[in-house]
């Protein structure tokens, strides 16, 4: 009798760090999935932050090619301001084609080229566009990671108890992203 | 990716038990030899021996690779590029730190990683590399590094060295014993005990002479295993295998011999320093595997994923490389396009920071020498090499400068910036100062003295 009750106990506790073990790791998978949302968000704004000192520093330059440079400044305000995922991701990726269009222009400038601030800005410039691709690289293998978790067996059982939810994916049309965009004067 | 750190874990747990019992049994066996019923005695020696080793790996590992006037930190300024291919790679990962830089001068175009703890991570660099690689090879051999900071590869393959290391000494001291001792010790008092002892005295030399073979090829193996699995995270982080495939023929083609690499510190490197490209061979006993059958599996891959790499590795060999837990959850991912960047630095930058970074003043003269003049040069000139053009060092002037909080009996110093690049010149007490292109602040303070030099 007594044994039966230690068998018992004893499965019990088990079972409940076995399903407390899956928990953590679920919460630990959501966490690095915030982490990840968060990173994007830090790059995005990190580039925000860069574009008034590079649009200072092509107008030194540059400055009758105002329609390019208002452009960008356009699109970045857009940015800054736009609310809702679908329109920032549209806000982000309208930047991303005026920047392009603006290192277009300055090949045509020898002496801009030549400009340390102006390459130093276009090294950080083009490395932070990269770096939102990679956070969202990672957000999105994270997200893939998680769903897949809490839709397999036992997991699921945890998640489903705990009300974790499946992850939407990061998604941005990728010939918006890699292509440069039709420049039109 | 934390999945294939937990299958990580328990596949090293496996190993690191596996060297353990050798350990023991070797501790055990080796004490039962020499006197009988000092078994247990052996074994303490055995862990006493392991401990030893195990405490000076923990005090003392940090400053073990990166010191020395051969490692230098880099800082943002020195190489932008370089700072932002690895945090992007850091971001790819999805590490929570980012890790220290260091570079070593050096011609020979290598890389590696070490840190137990996330916070003291850090990856070294040769300039060899810098100058050799284009952006996307640099990026590729970063995610390779940081693929093993992901992996947790420098902490394991450090306690799989000490326990390699006990298990050499222990095996050691009870052949030597053994040896030595002969026969005479090993008095019986009945003819039972006679055969046990004679079955522990061959299953001790058994375990002295192949423990430390045994334990050897385990620890080969596993590095081996987590080179294919960095290079899997690399292809999986960049999205594109081809920039560590390429950066793995150039590194591999350009020759090694690093100075002051050690058997001890081989595993950690991108390619191996220590093998010559002539006899690098499938062999048990080398830490990395062939870096021609590494590229040509990162050549093989379909796509970027793990997926991907792991059946391109089941084409080129036999066997499986990651958990099957690991792949149900990795998504699939297409190969990106190349990024139309040169190489990350010419030849001249790359030594000039490495010059920069001993403390060196490099000077320009007007035919187009650049001499690099040592700190200890106490002169206030010095003459060109080449045509003989007086050159002065450019020392930062006493003068009216509104010098911040400083002292009130000293002189401010004054010093004129000529250009936006990088400059050099020689604070009044004789250190040599670097200005970054990235520097705007009005006054920089000498690291040897502490005045504040007004920079204008």
């Amino acid at each position: 009798m007594l044994i039966a009750l230690i068998v018992v106990i004893v499965l019990i506790v088990v079972a409940a760090a076995w399903l407390a073990g899956m928990y953590n790791g679920l919460v630990r998978l959501r966490n690095q999935l915030e982490n990840a949302w968060a990173q994007i968000d830090v790059q995005l704004k990190r580039r925000h932050d860069l574009i008034p000192n590079l649009v200072e520093t092509v107008k030194g330059y540059a400055a009758h090619e105002r329609t390019t440079l208002e452009n960008v400044t356009k699109a970045r305000n857009l940015a800054v301001n736009a609310q809702g995922v679908a329109d920032r991701a549209q806000a982000e990726n309208m930047l991303t084609g005026a920047l392009k269009s603006l290192f277009a222009v300055a090949e045509a400038y020898p002496d801009l080229k030549a400009n340390q601030n102006f390459l130093a800005l276009q090294e950080e410039l083009t490395s932070t566009e990269n770096k939102v691709a990679f956070s969202r690289q990672f957000y999105n293998d994270s997200a893939q990671a998680y769903n897949t978790r809490i839709e397999v067996f036992p997991t699921n059982i945890v998640a489903g108890m705990f009300h974790f939810e499946r992850r939407e994916f990061f998604e941005v049309k990728d010939e918006a992203q890699r292509e440069a965009p039709q420049v039109k004067f | 990716m934390w999945e294939a750190i937990a299958a990580n874990k328990r596949r090293s747990a496996v190993l690191i038990s596996a060297m353990v019992v050798i350990l023991i049994i070797i501790g055990y066996t080796g004490g039962e030899l020499f006197a009988r019923g000092a078994g247990p005695l052996g074994l303490v020696v055995a862990v006493i021996i392991w401990a030893v080793m195990m405490g000076t790996y923990l005090f003392g590992s940090d400053s073990l690779f990166l010191h020395g006037a051969y490692f230098n930190e880099l800082k943002k300024e020195d190489s932008p590029q370089l700072f932002n291919v690895v945090e992007e790679m850091k971001l790819a990962a999805g590490l929570d730190f980012m890790p220290k830089l260091y570079l070593i001068h050096d011609e020979a175009p290598n890389a590696f990683a070490v840190g137990r703890n996330p916070n003291n991570y850090a990856i070294a660099v040769t300039s060899g590399l810098l100058h050799r690689l284009n952006r996307d090879e640099l990026q590729g051999v970063i995610a390779h590094e940081i693929g093993h900071l992901k992996n947790q590869d420098v902490k394991f393959m450090t306690l799989a060295a000490v326990l390699l290391g006990s298990i050499v000494i222990l095996s050691d001291v009870v052949g030597r014993s053994l040896w030595f001792s002969g026969r005479g010790r090993r008095r019986s008092d009945s003819r039972g005990n006679d055969q046990a002892q004679a079955i522990i005295l061959i299953v001790g030399l058994l375990f002295a002479i192949l423990g430390p073979l045994m334990a050897q090829l385990l620890y080969f193996a596993c590095s081996r295993k987590r080179e294919y699995l960095a290079d899997a995270s690399a292809a999986q982080f960049t999205r594109y295998p081809e920039g560590l495939a390429s950066a793995l023929q150039k590194i591999a083609l350009a020759g090694r011999g690093l100075s002051f690499v050690s058997k001890a510190t081989a595993p950690m490197f991108i390619v191996n320093p220590l093998a010559s490209v002539d006899d690098e061979s499938a062999s048990l006993f080398s830490t990395h595997p062939p870096t021609a059958e590494r590229i040509r599996i990162l050549r093989h891959m379909a796509g970027a994923s793990l997926t991907d790499y792991e059946t391109a590795f089941r084409e080129m060999k036999r066997g499986n490389l990651i958990g099957g837990r690991t792949l149900a959850t990795a998504a699939p991912t297409s190969i990106r396009a190349a990024s139309a960047d040169g190489p990350v630095q010419t030849r001249q930058e790359a030594g000039d920071m490495a010059y920069r970074r001993h403390g060196y003043l490099p000077l320009n003269c007007s035919c187009g020498l650049t001499i690099n003049v040592p700190e200890n040069y106490d002169r206030h000139e010095i003459r060109c090499v080449r045509c003989g053009n007086m050159l002065p060092i450019p020392v930062a002037q006493e003068g009216a400068a509104p010098a911040p909080a400083a002292p009130q009996n000293v002189a401010p110093l004054v010093y004129q910036r000529t250009t936006q690049g990088w400059e050099s010149f020689r604070c009044a007490c004789g250190r040599t100062i670097q200005l970054s292109p990235a520097f705007a602040a009005p006054h920089i303070h000498c690291q040897a003295c502490g005045r504040a030099i007004a920079v204008t």
